[in-house]
Order: C-alpha cells, then structure tokens, then sequence
C-alpha cells in the first residue's frame, strides 16, 4: 500500500501511470457481464461483509439468534403435517410424509428467501446505493448469502430427521439434491437481480412478489405428489407444471433424501430435465444482468 | 511536469432527469398511454467539461440547485451522465450531501469496515487505521452503537475521518463540514491543508465563500447546470455574487409584483435607498478609506411624527458588520410627509474584501418597523491580497527579536 509518506511528486508520478477509469460506467454485452463479474469478484470481502450483516440485523436484538430461523419452517412442517397430512389424509399416500414435505420446503424456502430479500435488496440499501459507487449486483447477492445461510442450517436438520427416519442412504441418487441446489441458487440469483432492478423503479414489485412466492409454493408438489398433480392438469398446463425449475428441483430434492427408502415414483427423465433448466437458467441470469446492469446507473437518483 | 497529472476528465457531460409524478403500479398502468404528460425533463448538467489535476483543490460554487451536488455524483460514478463522459484514476473518497454509505443498522464501528472495504481496503489495513479514526472522529463512547442513533454532527464526523484516512487520491466533499461543530471544522480544514501539502487533490462543494478563498486554488462556479466561471476563486466567487444578486432582484421583483397590495403605501415607506463612495460614482467598488454615503428616500402620506431613519450594513453571509439611526445622533426629524431624502455619510469606512448589502428601515417613535427593505442596495469591496476578513486594515509583519 501506498504509505502516507509518500511524497506530492511520487503520489503525480504513480498518478501518471495508473490506468484511467470509466466513473461509474461498464459496457454492454458479454465483456459488460464480464467486467461486472470481475467487479463484484475484487468486492467479495464486501460481499461477506454485507451478508452478515443481513443475517445480523435479521435476528438483531433477539435473545434466540438464529434459532428464530428455524421457528418458521419447523412450524410450517408441523402444522403441514398435521392438516395436510393427517387431517386430509395427504400422508396417506405418501410414505415418510414429514421428510417429503420437509424436503420440498427446505429447498423451496431457499427459493422465496433469495427472491423475497433480493427484490428489496436495493431499496433496503438505499443509504449505500445513493452514497458510494459498489458493483450493485452486490446486494441481491448479499441476500443469496444470507438465504444460503439459513438454508444450510435447515439442510442439516433434514440431514439428521432423514437418517433418524431412515430415508437417507448413501449413492448416485445425492447428487439430485446438488442438482437441486444449483438449480434453485440459478434461478433464484436471476429473478432476484432482475427484481431487486425493478423494484426500485415499481415499488409495487416487492407486494407481488409476496403474494406470488405463496402461490408458487403450491405450484411444485411439494404438499402432495407430483401424480396428483398429473392425474387433473390438462396436457398443456402439466408440461409447464413439471418442467418449472422449482418443481424440478423439489423433485430433485426429494429424490436424494426421501425416494429411496420411501417407494417414491420418480418424475420420468428427471436429470436430464434438470440440465435443460439449468441451462436455460443461466440464459436467464445473464438476461437478468443485462437487465440490471442497464437499470443500475439510475439507482441512486430514483431512491 | 509530473506536478499536476490529471485525474479527473469530465467531457462534455449532461444530465437530465426525468420527474415522474407517480411511482405506484396503478398509477402507471392507468396512465400508461399518456405517460409523457407525466413526465418532466430537466436539465440538472448542460455540456460542463473539466479537467482537474493532481494535487489541486477546487471549490465548486453556485445557487442553490444549480448542479454541484450532481457533478460531484456523477464524478464519483454514483450517477450516470445522460451524454458525455467522465474518467478519472486513483482512490476515491467521497462524501456526498451529508455524509459517507452508511448502514443505519450497523454499528459505528462495522461501518468504518464496511466503507474501508468499499474503498479497497483489507481487514489488516482497516486494523491499522482503526484507532486512529476512532480518535480523529471523537466519537469513541458511541463506535459500538448503531448510526441511526447518531446526532448529524456524529455521523459526519465519523465519515469525514473513514474517507480522511483512507488515504485517497481524490477526496470529493459535499458541503458535510457545515454540520460539524466549530472545533471538528477547524479539525477538518488543518486535514484540508495537509491533504494538500501531500498532494491529494480535493473537490470542495461549499456554501462557505470564506473557504473557497481561503482553500481553493481554483474555483469552479456553476449556474443552471452551465460552467459560468472557471479560475481563480476570488474572481469566481464575484460573480457568483452577481449571480446571487440578479436572482435575489428577480424574486424580489416577482415578490413585488405578486404583492404589490401589502406595500404599506398609507403608513409611509421607503422610496429609495442609493450608495456610493464620495468622489465615485454609483456601483463603483469602494475601497477602503472611502467616505461612504447612503441616500434613503421616505415619505408618509399621512403624516408621521418624530420618525426615525436607520441603515444596517450586512456581510454576504447575512452578518451584520455596521449599523445607525438618527436617535443615535440625537437628530430630530419632525414630521415626515413629503418625500424626504436623508443622507448618512459614513466616514473613512475600512471594510474588508467583498459584496455588502445595505437595509433601510423607516421606524416610528415607538421604534415599530413602519417599512423594511432588506437588502435595498449592494456595494462591492475590492479584493484585497494582503489580508482576508470583514475589516480592512493594512497589515506590516517583522521579526522583533530572535
Ligand atoms: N434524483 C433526482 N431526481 C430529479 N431531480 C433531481 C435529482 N437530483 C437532483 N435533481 C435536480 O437537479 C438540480 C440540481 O441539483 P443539485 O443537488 O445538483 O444542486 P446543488 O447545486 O447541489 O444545490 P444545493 O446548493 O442546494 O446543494 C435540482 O434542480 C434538483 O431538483
Ligand atoms: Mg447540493
């Protein structure tokens, strides 16, 4: 580092040969998606700094810490249980119930955190977007952090309940649930850079995204088998229905820790569905980009 | 010639904002036909081109919304220009209308982490820095409570010191220092100083002319989003002046002919006030040594007895440096009626360097403002290299003894 003993002579002279930069300023096309890369890779440090940060102010000033990131999903699981499972008779048909539900919601839950804290990520940011030039990706990215963060400690939960069940065994079929995660963090990313950009133009954005991530949450069996789902769709609707990323990757989900023990019936070429929306995905998150990239340079005045 | 390297190009750069009336998802649907009607175009930049060198510290002047705060966005990447382009090397540091990026949630000192850090600075760097911020800022008892509950002064006073010992190339300061308290500002300008003594170049938005003059080696001043004035910051900071004062007369205009009604015609009033220097003519500068003198025209329709006439004489920050009234020379005016003239001559008058403005007041007996007009009339006090202040006086300074 450039000490501050250095003199005005030596500070002009290190001047004259440093490279100039664009103020704020990035290309379009794939060099711009390049550059942005590279951009947020040299502020990675921020970018850990700003997901604990989101953990921390999540659970700031409460006595429970992150245990409180548990409450919500173990009492969707229970009451899940209990009224889809036992009162409507949902766990009838399905074995080890409890784990599939808790399989399907472990990873969709990551989905909706992503995309539900990525929307506002911008706005929530507002006092460092209007004040200081970052990479601003940054922020969807930090919610992709925190989201990843209280997915994992769910995921060992569904870990330790899958093998007390019994439904965890180890082979091939695991590598559906890293599919799985893939899957989710692509998709995720995409739609959240694309709306944390929009939100800030279209405030409503943020509401909706709400409303729709408590639908989409029923459009993926994740309550009920993926058959059921079959056996009253029309055609058209079904194809839709069961090539959606989130059903694919709750699918996948269930596949690697419940299936095997639990005579499950697997979505025919599954994998390779898996591959194709993979694919797709990431078409979809430079999308994403471009379109945040081109948004971003008029953040700071529409806050 | 490596002493003044440029860092900053601003090429031909304009921005326009658009004003959208509505933000709301309804809003723009029902609307989505006629949206233009809806939307105002502004001009916030028009073609303002730069260079800055390192090294140098410029003030940037200039009304109120006449762009500053935008250009100094725009050279710091926060906004992008609509047209032209803006390149610029080495670290930046900037503090923008009140200060620095930081998270309300966050502690003072996660904070200076987090701005190190967007500043490229390391954990280990941050570490070596990190007390001496904490003392620069005296803000110790509060580094571990969240910033929102920091008064203003705290907060800038945090900021000042993270983007002061970030050791940056460029430090871009956007009128923060007003809310510190009168020792932190002090503080500030000696850092101002031995920035410049390292060769750190500084762009210094301010409403504080005292401090473009005293700081500044270049001034820049801005009207309307258009570079009126580049140079030297006494020059710069005249006709910023001018310009202050062909808008103060417009709205004052404006006012009048909105509010003609309220003019106490009845109850007397001022007619006019007028100044000059004895032996010079009027709007002239006056220099120091000069007997001034002031003629206030008053008259009261229907008859005003025992009233006084006064004058106030005020700096350009509104301070008032000079003031009189006829009770104070013991002088009976008697009844005014007719347009009466009073001439006030003040004598050998030692201001220093700048613009005044003189408000004529009409009092009655009971000393209740019968008629005001503030600022009715300005002079100018030429510049003066020797020495700075509201006071002129020739300055002689020797060594008297080892
Ligand atoms: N985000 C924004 N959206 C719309 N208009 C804006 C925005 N920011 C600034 N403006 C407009 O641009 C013009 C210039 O604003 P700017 O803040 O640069 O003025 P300034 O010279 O800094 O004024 P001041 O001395 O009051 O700080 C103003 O008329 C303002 O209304
Ligand atoms: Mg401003």
């Amino acid at each position: 580092m450039t000490g501050l003993q250095e003199s005005p002579l030596q500070r002009a002279n290190r001047l004259s040969t440093e490279p100039w930069q664009q103020a704020g300023g990035r290309s379009s096309g794939v060099t711009g998606t390049v550059a942005s890369v590279r951009e947020i890779w040299e502020q990675r440090r921020l970018l850990r700094l700003l997901t604990g940060r989101e953990l921390k102010s999540r659970y700031k000033d409460s006595a429970g810490g992150f245990l409180w990131s548990l409450a919500k999903p173990l009492t969707q699981l229970f009451i899940y249980y209990l009224v889809i499972g036992q009162f409507l008779g949902a766990a009838r048909g399905i074995e080890n119930f409890a784990i599939y539900i808790f399989a399907g919601l472990t990873i969709y839950t990551l989905f909706s955190e992503i995309v539900g804290a990525g929307t506002g990520s911008i706005i929530a940011n507002a006092g460092l977007v209007k004040k200081v030039y970052l990479p601003r990706e940054i922020f969807p990215l930090a919610a992709v952090g925190s989201a990843l963060f209280n997915f994992a400690v769910q995921f060992v939960i569904l870990i330790i309940a899958s093998i007390v069940v019994g439904t965890l065994s180890f082979g091939p079929q695991l590598l559906f649930g890293l599919g799985a995660l893939v899957l989710i963090l692509i998709w995720g990313t995409a739609v959240g850079v694309l709306l944390a950009a929009l939100n800030v133009y279209l405030r409503d954005i943020q509401y909706l995204v709400e409303v729709v991530l408590l639908l989409l949450m029923w459009a993926s069996p994740i309550l009920y088998s993926w058959q059921q789902a079959a056996a009253i769709l029309p055609q058209w609707l079904l194809e839709i229905y069961v090539n959606s990323p989130i059903t694919l990757a709750v699918l996948g989900f269930q596949e690697a820790f419940w299936s095997e023990a639990s005579n499950g019936v697997p979505l025919p070429h599954l994998a390779i569905r898996m591959l194709i929306a993979g694919v797709v995905g990431l078409v979809a998150l430079f999308a994403a980009q471009r379109v945040f990239s081109r948004l971003q340079g008029d953040f700071a005045q529409e806050l | 010639m490596a002493e003044h390297v440029p860092v900053v190009e601003v090429n031909d750069v304009s921005k326009r904002f658009i004003i959208r009336k509505e933000k709301s998802l309804k809003e723009r649907l029902v609307n989505a036909g006629r949206s233009k009607q809806f939307k105002e175009d502004f001009w916030a930049l028009k073609n303002v081109s730069l260079e800055i060198g390192s090294g140098q510290t410029i003030g940037l002047i200039g009304p109120n919304g006449s762009g500053k705060s935008t250009l100094l966005k725009t050279i710091g990447g926060i906004i992008q220009p609509t047209s032209g382009t803006i390149r610029r090397r080495g670290r930046l540091a900037a503090l923008l209308e009140l200060g620095a990026g930081f998270h309300q949630d966050l502690t003072g000192r996660e904070n200076v982490y987090l701005n190190a850090s967007i500043l490229g600075l390391s954990r280990k760097q941050t570490d070596l820095y990190f007390d001496d911020i904490v003392e620069f800022s005296g803000i110790k008892d509060f580094i571990d409570t969240q910033v929102k509950f920091y008064s203003s002064g705290m907060y800038v006073r945090l900021a000042f010191a993270v983007a002061v010992h970030v050791d940056p190339d460029l430090l871009l300061v956007d009128e923060v220092l007003a809310v510190g308290d009168e020792a932190f500002q002090r503080k500030c300008l000696d850092k101002i100083r031995s920035f410049q003594r390292e060769g750190r170049t500084i762009v210094l938005v301010t409403h504080s002319l005292g401090q473009i003059t005293e700081f500044c080696d270049r001034a820049v001043l801005l009207n309307k989003g258009e570079v009126l004035f580049d140079g030297v910051p006494h020059e710069a900071v005249r006709d910023f002046r001018d310009v202050l004062e062909e808008r103060r007369q417009d709205e004052a205009e404006a006012h009048n002919a909105t509010h003609e009604e309220q003019v106490p015609v009845n109850n007397g009033r001022i007619v006019s006030t007028t100044v000059h220097a004895a032996g010079r003519a009027e709007g002239d500068p006056v220099h120091p040594g000069d007997d001034l003198i002031v003629r206030v025209t008053y008259e009261h329709p229907t008859g005003l007895p025992d009233w006084i006439a006064a004058i106030q004489i005020d700096n350009v920050q509104g301070v008032p440096v000079y003031g009189t009234a006829s009770p104070r020379m013991k002088l009976d005016l008697g009844v005014l009626r007719e347009p009466t003239t009073v001439e006030f001559v003040l004598h050998d008058v030692q201001f220093g360097t700048g613009k005044y403005f003189i408000n004529s007041t009409l009092m009655n007996r009971e000393r209740a403002h019968v008629h005001d007009v503030p600022q009715a009339v300005s002079f100018d006090v030429p510049y003066y290299d020797l020495a700075v202040g509201i006071v002129h006086s020739t300055p002689e300074i020797r060594v008297v003894g080892a």
